[in-house]
């Protein structure tokens, strides 16, 4: 026998793990958080998703066809629909079509193939994307519809979306005949909290003066949250992600949040608001454990994000943004080469670290 | 170690960091007891199976040469003989393949067996080892061309022989075969299980040691069990066998020695420095042949599996070999061929041809098939997800090696510590973006040798240079100097008023030329072609730095007219004097051998 056989160097055995199967599983895990998302908000969510990732994938492709690249592993890796995914996941559902085709585009063309494509940029694409769509266009990318939860309905009188009522607002920006803008939208939990904070209203008194609030922070949003905790456990179980972002996010959010909680409880909510409204458990889970972007040795995760949690906690305190997940993602984003560089691991062998 | 004073000899297992859970195939091979494989027609046997220097042949072609015979000879304090395995005739001494990732041809001595299988006059048994010096027994192992199993091959006589300054307190067999697939350790230890004891038990003597760990993973129990009982045949009770993890590479020797004692060997560093010395199983059995038997190396357990093989089975296999006797003695090849490797599926290396021998360290065949060996396909970006950096028993950071590796960064590959890498290959499995990622550290670390070299090369060749400069210098002033008085005596007129100093002078300078002019030609006779830097200026070398410093402070800080000669008979006396002098014609062609 003598032939050329087979691929050259060990190993030889078959590889456990593929870039497109870590990608499909984060879609899957964002089903339930999505669903929830529906479910309060109406159709305008699934549109934009839908959007996005067309307008993604397209991008996409374009860009690998103009820099003279493969276009199909490129797309089959899945991790361009991850980022439309996201960014369509923290847009409002109600935002102009061409507003997601922007973002997208920024996302995909400047973000991310400019810097080399997967794998080399040093921003979170979704992150970027919607930042640069939250400076530009500050009144569209903040009008949250209300979660559709029948008190609060009632309470203030708005009224919810068809899907019709939703696609056609999402591609004319024409609304409903009956209703108006402020009929339909409503502010967020931290908006409010932030707004009648401003106002001088105690804790107790603000979460008297509306029905807004559930157990942990707004109703409805509480559920949006939680079942993308579910869909981050689900991640954490199938090795998708390991626990250090999540869990030092979190610990850093609650932490800060806590400790200002201890200090004055009249003017700072208990910390679970924190972590049940916005995009605090989405961000944990599925933004800042983005691979590319984040710290990769064990120990800069955890300051990775524990920095990212506790910098939520500034930004919504003292910012000038009711939510500061994407500022405090893409701020660590820059950050994580330089923490990388200094949590080295002690190699084995060695008596100190490299 | 966490009641180390009540229990000393049942120290919590500890982990090292990383490693990867395999599907560890051994239920195809592990089965049946190991047959002698089939005495081929002709055994192919390379001169140099060890790490060291390649051992010098003691047979000729035509020479007639009986099983067990030496037929090359260790040459150095590393290196390791090499034994005739079966009785026949020597019918070349030739360059052949060897079974190497490249495909690498070496000399080999090349057996025509005679079927008769006749053993040489071996030295005697030496049962009473334990009345024995050590010496003694070390060189037994040395001479019966012992060298470590488990696949680095390093001599073990030399091994055993950590010297006065290193205390060995601790004796490590490897038992763990962490490899998927392999089980010829396996077998061994179910078949061989009182040789391989009485092998540890010649090694504590040797060593002076009072502990032995045999380390062995909980997914072999019946060499587990087996090597426990036989553990009872030392009196003493020194042997205590442990069941560890199936983890790969549980199985390397730095992480084996972790798990079982929780000590780290420095980086760089070999485990006598933490009183430990690590052997293979089939080192102890081999050792206990060649110390109670005075058999030398010529056989080993081998294991041919994988699904591309018709009836996976263990061997007993001579030295020389081909594989393709073993492949053919389990039944030929069936299905489709993916590659053919030589060890394991996570470190062995691929060969094309299966021509090539059995060696010392070549513990198995694997044929694996498309479906256990697929293609991983093009390499996708790195997504830096760590995954790597998880599995990597050194604790490295892979995704950073991977990056300055590409990047041809190579100061910055060390920096993130290349050399501490094993090749174990986990990063490379659990990488989602299938990048050959061992391949590239090979790569690095290649390039950084090669630059090293390179760096070395570049030094000698500058030192050279500067010799030969000074050389020529020294060769032009002492020319000049011969010239002077012959000037002198041609101007009369300028040396009219010479006073009885001026005289003195020229005597003194007239003397220094002499010798001078002695020495130059001396050094051309030696040098025949002085201008030939391969020849004429290597000697010099060694003295150029100090023949360019005395050239400057003549040049630079002495105005004196006569300055320069008195310098260069300065430069001159030390060469006279020996310390600088151009080493004996003999030595010249070593040194520059060295060179290259």
């Amino acid at each position: 026998m003598q032939a050329q056989l087979g691929f050259v160097s060990s190993p030889h055995a078959a590889r456990v793990n593929r870039v497109d199967w870590v990608m499909t599983q984060v879609c899957l895990a964002l089903v339930p958080g999505t669903l929830a998302l529906v479910w309060f908000f109406g159709w305008g969510v699934l549109i934009n998703m839908a959007l996005a990732t067309v307008f993604a994938v397209a991008a996409e492709a374009m860009v690998m066809q103009l820099r003279g690249r493969p276009v199909l592993p490129a797309i089959r890796d899945w991790s361009a629909v991850v980022t439309a995914l996201l960014f369509a996941l923290t847009i409002p559902p109600t935002l102009p079509w061409w507003m997601t085709l922007l973002g997208m585009l920024f996302a995909i063309v400047i973000v991310k193939q400019l810097y080399g494509g997967i794998g080399y940029n040093p921003f979170n694409p979704a992150m970027a994307g919607y930042v640069f769509l939250l400076i530009s266009y500050p009144v569209a990318t903040t009008s949250w519809l209300p979660p559709a939860v029948p008190e609060l309905l009632e309470a203030k009188d708005l009224a919810t979306l068809s899907f019709l009522d939703s696609a056609r607002l999402i591609f004319t920006g024409g609304l409903p005949t009956d209703l108006s803008w402020d009929a339909i939208t409503a502010a967020t939990p931290l908006d409010e909290m932030r707004t009648k904070l401003d106002q001088g209203m105690t804790i107790p008194e603000i979460r008297a003066s509306s029905p807004l609030w559930g157990v942990f922070g707004g109703r409805g949003w509480e559920w949006v949250a939680g079942l993308f905790l579910l869909g981050g456990l689900y991640m954490l179980w199938r090795q998708v992600i390991t626990w250090h972002i999540p869990v030092a996010f979190l610990g850093g959010l609650l932490i800060t949040a806590g400790a200002f909680w201890l200090l004055d409880p009249q003017t700072h909510p208990f910390p679970t608001f924190h972590l049940f409204s916005g995009a605090a458990i989405l961000g944990a889970f599925f933004i800042a454990t983005d691979p590319v972007t984040a710290c990769t040795t064990k120990g800069g995760q955890l300051i990775y994000g524990f920095a990212i949690g506790a910098t939520v906690f500034v930004i919504r305190t003292w910012g000038g943004y009711p939510d500061a997940v994407a500022f405090s993602v893409l701020l660590l984003n820059i950050a994580a080469p330089m923490i990388d560089h200094y949590t080295q691991p002690r190699v084995f062998g060695q008596k100190r670290r490299a | 170690m966490l009641f180390p004073v009540l229990n000393p000899q049942r120290e919590r297992l500890r982990h090292f960091h990383g490693g990867v859970h395999l599907p560890d195939e051994k239920a195809l091979s592990n089965a049946a007891p190991s047959v002698a494989a089939p005495l081929p027609a002709q055994l192919i046997v390379p001169v140099q199976q060890h790490i060291g220097a390649p051992a010098e042949p003691l047979v000729a072609v035509g020479d007639h040469v009986q099983k067990g015979q030496p037929l090359a000879k260790a040459q150095g304090y590393v290196s390791a003989p090499v034994h005739a395995p079966s009785s026949g005739t020597v019918v070349a001494i030739e360059l052949r393949k060897l079974p190497h990732p490249s495909g690498l041809c070496a000399p080999c001595v090349v057996i025509d067996t005679d079927g008769e299988d006749t053993w040489a006059e071996l030295p005697p048994p030496l049962p009473d080892f334990e009345q024995r010096d050590p010496v003694e027994l070390r060189e037994r192992i040395r001479q019966s061309g012992i060298v470590g199993m488990g696949g680095a091959s390093f001599p073990s006589s030399v091994k055993l022989n950590p010297g006065p300054d290193q205390p060995i307190h601790t004796l490590v067999i490897n038992g763990a075969e962490c490899e998927p697939y392999i089980t010829c350790d396996d077998r061994l230890m179910r078949e061989r299980a009182a040789d391989i004891v009485d092998g540890i038990r010649i090694m504590l003597h040797i060593l002076g040691t009072g502990r032995c760990l045999v380390g062995i993973e909980d997914n072999k129990p019946e060499a587990i069990a087996a090597m426990r009982a036989a553990a009872q045949r030392d009196p003493a009770g020194r042997i205590e066998v442990v069941q560890i993890p199936t983890l790969y590479p549980s199985g390397g020797e730095k992480q084996l020695i972790k798990i079982l004692t929780g000590k780290e060997v420095p980086s760089h560093g070999i485990p006598a420095q933490i009183g430990m010395v690590c052997q293979n199983v089939g080192t102890a059995c081999a050792i206990a042949d060649a110390v109670l038997r005075g058999q030398p190396l010529i056989e080993r357990y081998v294991t041919v599996t994988g699904r591309a093989v018709a009836k996976p089975q263990n061997y007993r296999v001579r030295i020389g070999t081909p594989a393709a006797v073993l492949v053919g003695a389990s039944g030929g090849f069936v299905g489709e061929l993916e590659k053919l490797v030589v060890g394991g599926p996570m470190m062995g290396f691929r060969i094309d041809d299966d021509a090539v021998p059995i060696t010392k360290a070549a513990n198995c065949i694997l044929a694996l098939t498309p479906a256990e060996s697929p293609d991983p396909g093009v390499p996708q970006p790195c997504i830096r997800c760590g995954r790597c950096a998880e599995v990597c028993p050194a604790n490295l950071l892979p995704q950073q090696l991977y990056w300055h590796a590409r990047a041809k960064d190579l100061d910055k590959v060390q920096d993130y510590n290349l050399f501490d890498c094993i090749e174990c290959g986990c990063c490379a499995i659990v990488c989602p973006s299938h990048i050959p990622l061992v391949q590239y550290y090979r790569y690095a670390k290649t390039e950084s040798w090669a630059r090293e070299r390179e760096k070395r090369a570049s030094e000698h060749a500058r030192e050279r240079h500067a010799a030969k400069e000074a050389r020529l210098e020294r060769i032009e002033r002492e020319r000049k100097a011969k010239m002077r008085p012959k000037q002198a005596a041609v101007a009369p007129a300028a040396g009219a008023a010479a006073d009885d100093k001026q005289a003195a002078i020229e005597a003194a300078r007239k003397r220094a030329a002499e010798k001078k002019a002695e020495k130059t030609s001396e050094q051309q006779a030696g040098e025949p072609t002085a201008a030939d830097p391969a020849g004429g200026a290597v000697p010099a070398a060694s003295a150029a730095p100090d023949a360019v410093a005395a050239q400057q402070s003549a040049q630079g800080a002495v105005p004196k007219p006569l300055a320069p000669p008195p310098v260069a008979t300065d430069a001159e006396t030390g060469a006279a004097a020996g310390e600088q002098a151009p080493p004996p014609a003999q030595e010249r062609p070593r040194a520059s051998a060295g060179q290259l």
